[in-house]
């Protein structure tokens, strides 16, 4: 399956035309990290401010989504492989439930945070861990879902 | 035409301001939305989210405990929606090309 992606993703389309451009080429190498770190920034400053799995996720999905556009396809493919996008967001969503299934099996409700296994913890930091792995998850789908949308338009 | 267009953005600006200007805090247990009572005779949900909030999980941003913890379920359906939406696109944009 690797093999005829990287296939469609070598046959420039006519909606995938990169641009010839250095200072398009440029600017976008260089401000597609700074939009990757406010990414990360927003997602792991979400319990304490305005953020969180959805908006972080969608912010490292614009960062990759930019090299895609300036770049073109063949050549962002090592920030993201094409291959690789929808089999992460499967990931993410079963990291989501995955943790509750923990919680389960470790004797409490669905998605109870309090019974995660980590007994060093005292119960309100095994919630604040807890919500913590789950937008992880949430991060991992939301950023994902948008870049293989993007290939799938392309035919990649 | 123009002008008439910018006195209404104008006056809707000048509307929100007056209205976020006044609204209580956030996190203000005594804040006229909580203080009602359900038909049962017990005070809504909110008040306790507000005042325990942080005890439980000592997040400070109260947003994300409900969001995260207290309506994770919720959350765990939106995350499978836009799973869903990707795996939707994927075989609808693909069904001419995967031919051999």
């Amino acid at each position: 399956m690797s093999t005829t992606n990287t296939e469609l993703c070598s046959k420039e389309s006519s909606m995938m035309a990169p641009t010839e451009s250095p200072i398009v080429h440029l600017a976008s190498r260089g401000i597609s990290p700074v939009i990757l770190l406010i990414g990360m920034y927003v997602f792991f400053h979400g319990h304490y401010s305005p953020g969180g799995g959805f908006q972080g996720g969608v912010l490292l999905a614009a960062a990759i989504l930019l090299l895609r556009l300036s770049l073109g396809t063949s050549l962002s493919q090592p920030v993201m492989p094409s291959w690789i996008t929808l089999r992460l967001s499967a990931l993410g969503a079963l990291i989501f439930a995955g943790i509750g299934l923990v919680s389960i099996f470790f004797g409490g409700n669905f998605l109870d945070y309090h019974y995660l296994p980590m007994p060093w913890l005292e119960p309100a930091y095994l919630r604040y861990y807890g919500i913590l792995l789950v937008e992880v998850g949430v991060t991992i789908t939301v950023m994902t879902t948008l870049v293989a949308i993007y290939d799938d338009l392309l035919g990649c | 035409m123009k002008t008439l267009q910018y006195l209404l953005l104008l006056a809707f600006l000048g509307i929100l301001i007056v209205a976020v200007t006044n609204l209580p805090p956030r996190g203000d247990v005594t804040a006229p939305v909580h203080q009602h009572v359900n038909p049962a005779g017990t005070p809504v949900a909110g008040t306790y989210f507000i005042q325990h909030a942080y005890e439980d999980t000592r997040t400070p941003n109260m947003v994300t405990v409900i969001l995260a913890d207290y309506r994770a379920f919720d959350t765990l359906g939106e995350v499978i929606v836009v799973f869903a939406g990707g795996i939707a696109c994927f075989f609808i944009l693909n069904l001419g090309r995967r031919k051999p």
